[in-house]
């Protein structure tokens, strides 16, 4: 039985199943069930999917968890030895295998609501979910995120009323337990910013297994929709520093419905196959948006980074700034879209990817892309591909620095104007440490 | 610019403002130039593709056995093809029946002309209307130019002079018959036929096209030039060129299109190939002026070529330059295929694009040999509702050491209904590679009008002024010949676009 056929059945089974509860989700699901059979598993000759490749890691079949499955053996203790810098002031939210996990997440923030999606109808929330939920689906038209649609029952909602700032951040674990069993996580979240609100977001994500096992046991197929109403602001942080070679699909779309901010940083440092989707959709006028990311990989890693900045209304500005440093013989993928609409008049959208290869066995590839179908506006995208500055590892050389170090030196530099947008102090400071460690300078 | 150039350009934009229209409706209301059809009875297949056509083709051209073998394992590789033409590209157009066409259309000669006099006066005239006498050409210009009207050739000229320094130029279907030692060793061998769908089909069906053979260390003392035409009604035009420069030879080859009014829409398929041994230059410029369609995008050249250049020895050098402003479709990608350590490949573009015009042309750079350089310099100019994109690849093999690449492409777009798009893909897989890769999107600036007015520029001229700016990058590549009717031809195509 093959990928599609597996999860086809299984996803049935569930949707006949659940159909009792009455859920609304139901005949999305349903079309989530139909898009997943028709379109299968993204391969190579999907032009989005040009550069990596996910069908083998889910031909091993990895198992669906549910509710009610109690053989998850993920202790609290499990979770204490891997709770993030700084979430003594944090709210914490937990997803188990892609399940919410209410025992292990805390909230201390009074403003923010979290309720699970399929709640959602009987709290009367209906009118949200028809116009929120799932709009990722708009953009990213593969089988992969319809098998994470096809799933949608397990998310959670949050949502932070009008005009409320929330001052702690919220961390957001995805842990895929795969010490028992192959697992496939596919967690799922739904963030409602109303007018003039404001909220940091950390999401991260840990798999466990035998590490001494190289083939990936897991996968995690993760989806966040995020909503902006009017003078919203939106800071978003995605931390990726895996300790097992972990196969990852992760999409963040992000709508700006009102003048609003958003601000993300994407980091990936370990981790075996990475894909991350991040959208920025701008359906008002001067909305703003700045993405950061930065990857830094080795070993035979991979990590994929696909964006789309769609403006759709005048006057709105995005900077996108992504830089890569591939060692071993990791490979690193860019693909970074932006659209202006012929309504969007007044754009300004800037873009640009830097990579450094370390080693004659990393490879980048990657793919700057502009789709402009209005004329007054200023647009410009940028790649380079390179290595460390000769000159500059004279300089240091000369003053009695060491090859090793100067070329942390100037590795640390180059990573630094990404890390520096990390706003919340304790997950910068901790970034930069885990960035020192593997520089190998934390021992000299 | 210098201004000598430039002021031909202002006469005709001074012209029009005179004439008191707004500058829209003129843009609008011109009609294609060149649009007329000469009455030259022409001796075609009839319409529709099967072994016949190929063999009727085949045997139209007095082509040896081997020949038509090789179009007929061509056609059958087009034939588990079909229904296969490439979607990627950026382009939307109601499907091609490949049957509706005729492959082969000759004007109908009794003998070769072994001089011009000789050359049908019917013939003649349409090259007049077109400014590209051959009498002019031949007094003047001092280039050589074989001449093909639908698909054959009919006077060339400079031969004697060419044959001297053992350089064959001559009609494929010529060298085929008198060199098929080099065709055989030759042809395909940059594009096969089995590259992509219309590789197969102008394969199968190519009717004629050029052949140039550059014998090792001679510099070709002038511009080799071919003008293309399509004429007869509902013909395709499969032009199949190939340019061979042996070591330490230079060439530089000028092709330049233009085609009378239709109203259906003509399928054109070609494949050029561009050898370059050791220490070789090839330099091959083009100006396309195919019929774009009319303003409501009806009619129109399809335009879907493949050419490719392969820097085959040690520090040879191919450049591709093209100015694009014709046809309703362009699906065109100028390629370098790096193979010989320091080669060098270049890519310079400027496409136009107008009403409902479509383009997607970019080129493609593989550095395989170590220390290869590569330079991309791509302008896009979009008006009307036409959509422009540029797509390029640059890809760095893991044996290519210390490759460097340098791309550029910028879009201008005039008007709100048009697009601009860029999809540049780099690939690299060696750590000593350089590669850059810029792009930019903007209109002109209200400023740089403003700055003009001040200065009693109007701002037409303005217009014609910043655009030839901006082109002139690539437009400095150009050889002179081609400079100023290129020149032209932008002014034309796009003016009154803005203001």
């Amino acid at each position: 039985m093959n990928a599609v056929e597996y999860y086809k059945d299984q996803l049935e089974q569930r949707v006949l199943n659940d159909s009792g509860s009455g859920s609304g989700l139901i005949s999305l699901r349903k079309k989530a069930i139909l898009d997943f059979t028709r379109w299968g598993i993204p391969t190579m000759k999907n032009e989005e999917w040009k550069y990596t490749r996910i069908t083998p890691l889910l031909d091993k079949l990895p198992e669906l968890p549910k509710n009610g499955d109690k053989q998850i053996p993920f202790t609290v203790q499990d979770f204490q030895k891997r709770q993030l810098p700084g979430h003594e002031l944090a709210n914490e939210l937990v997803f188990v295998n892609g399940l919410f996990n209410s025992d292990l997440s805390k909230l201390i923030s009074k403003e923010i609501q979290v309720l699970p999606i399929d709640k959602m109808q009987e709290n009367g929330m209906q009118e949200i979910l028809e116009n929120h939920f799932d709009h990722s689906s708009k953009y990213l038209q593969d089988g992969i995120h319809a098998l994470n649609t096809a799933f949608l029952k397990d998310g959670i909602f949050i949502r932070v009323g009008e005009d409320l700032k929330v001052k702690k951040p919220i961390y957001i674990y995805h842990i895929t337990d795969a010490r028992a069993s192959n697992i496939l996580s596919q967690p799922r979240s739904l963030v409602l910013l109303e007018k003039n609100a404001g909220l940091q977001i950390v999401e991260t994500f840990l798999a466990l297994g035998q590490p001494q096992n190289l083939s990936t046991e897991s996968f995690s197929n993760h989806v966040i929709e995020i909503v902006l109403e009017k003078d919203a602001s939106l800071e978003y942080y995605k931390i990726q520093n895996d300790e097992l070679t972990n196969g990852q699909v992760s999409s963040c779309h992000i709508r700006q419905l009102g003048k609003s901010l958003v601000h993300t940083v994407v980091i990936s440092l370990e981790g075996g196959m990475i894909r991350n989707n991040l959208n920025v959709v701008m359906e008002s006028e001067r909305c703003e948006a700045h993405l950061y990311g930065l990857y830094f990989q080795h070993g035979k890693t991979h990590i994929d980074n696909h964006t789309i900045v769609d403006n759709r209304k005048p006057g709105c500005f995005s900077n996108e700034l992504y830089k890569g440093v591939l060692a071993g013989e990791s490979t690193g993928v860019f693909n970074g879209k932006i659209f202006v609409r012929q309504e969007a008049q007044k754009t300004n959208a800037y873009q640009s990817n830097k990579n450094i290869l370390l080693s004659g066995k990393a490879s980048v590839n990657s793919k700057p892309q502009l789709e402009i179908f209005a004329d007054d506006v200023k647009c410009s995208h940028g790649c380079t591909v390179g290595q460390l500055d000769d000159e500059a590892f004279f300089y240091l050389e000369s003053r009695g620095i060491p090859k090793t170090k100067a070329r942390a030196l100037l590795v640390g530099a180059f990573a630094s104007d990404i890390i520096e947008h990390i706003r919340i102090s304790p997950i910068r400071e901790w970034v930069e440490k885990l960035l020192a460690k593997r520089l190998e300078i934390e021992n000299r | 610019m210098n201004s000598e150039t430039f002021e031909p350009v202002r006469q005709e934009l001074g012209k029009e403002v005179d004439a008191g229209l707004s500058t829209i409706e003129k843009t609008v209301l011109s009609d294609y130039k060149y649009g007329f059809i000469t009455d030259i009875e022409a001796d075609e297949a009839p319409k529709g593709l099967n072994e016949g056509t190929v063999r009727f083709i085949s045997s139209k051209k007095n082509e040896p056995e081997w020949m038509l073998e090789w179009r007929l394992k061509a056609f059958r590789q087009w034939q588990k093809m079909n229904g296969h033409e490439p979607k990627w590209a950026n382009l939307k157009f109601p499907p091609i029946d490949y049957q509706d066409i005729k492959y082969y259309s000759a004007p109908k000669q009794k003998i070769k002309a072994n001089s011009l006099d000789e050359v049908d006066p019917e013939l003649r005239k349409t090259f007049e209307k077109l400014g590209i006498s051959l009498n002019e050409q031949k007094r003047l210009t001092g280039v050589a130019v074989d001449a093909v009207i639908d698909s054959i050739s009919i006077g060339t000229s400079f031969k004697e002079q060419l044959s001297e320094l053992g350089i064959i130029f001559c009609s494929i279907s010529e060298a085929i018959r008198e060199h098929p030692e080099l065709i055989k060793k030759y042809l395909s061998t940059v594009v096969p036929p089995t590259d992509n769908y219309f590789a197969a089909l102008n394969a199968a069906v190519f009717s004629d096209g050029s052949f140039c053979y550059i014998p090792k260390g001679v510099r070709c003392p002038m511009e080799l030039s071919t003008y293309f035409r399509i004429n007869a009604e509902n013909t395709g035009q499969f032009e199949r060129t190939l340019i061979i420069a042996e070591e330490g030879s230079y060439v530089s080859y000028l092709e330049g299109c233009t085609a009378p009014m239709r109203d259906e829409n003509q399928l054109h398929a070609a494949v050029v190939e561009l050898i370059a041994m050791e220490d070789a230059e090839i330099k091959y410029s083009t100006v396309q002026n195919w019929y774009p369609g009319d303003k409501n995008g009806l009619g129109g050249i399809y335009n879907f070529v493949t050419k490719r250049g392969i820097c085959a020895g040690n520090r040879s050098k191919i450049s591709w330059t093209q100015v694009e402003t014709g046809s309703a479709i362009t699906w065109k990608y100028p390629s370098v295929i790096l193979k010989g350590d320091y080669s060098t490949g270049e890519f310079y573009s400027v496409a136009v694009t107008n009403n409902y015009q479509q383009a997607d042309t970019g080129t493609k750079m593989l550095h395989i040999g170590k220390h290869t350089k590569s330079r991309i310099v791509s302008k896009g100019i979009s008006a009307g509702h036409s959509n422009n994109s540029y797509r390029g690849l640059v890809h760095v093999n893991r044996q290519a050491e210390n490759a460097r690449n340098y791309s550029q492409c910028d879009s201008l777009l005039l008007g709100d209904k048009c697009g601009a798009h860029t999809f540049p893909y780099i690939e690299v897989k060696n750590a000593s590679a350089v590669v850059e890769h810029e792009a930019t999107t903007s209109k002109i600036g209200e400023d740089q009008i403003f700055y003009c007015n001040q200065r009693g520029i109007n701002t037409e001229t303005a217009v014609a002024l910043i655009i030839n700016g901006f082109a002139r990058e690539v437009m400095n590549q150009l050889p002179m010949e081609f400079a100023v009717e290129a020149q032209k031809l932008l002014a034309i195509s796009l003016e009154g676009s803005v203001g």
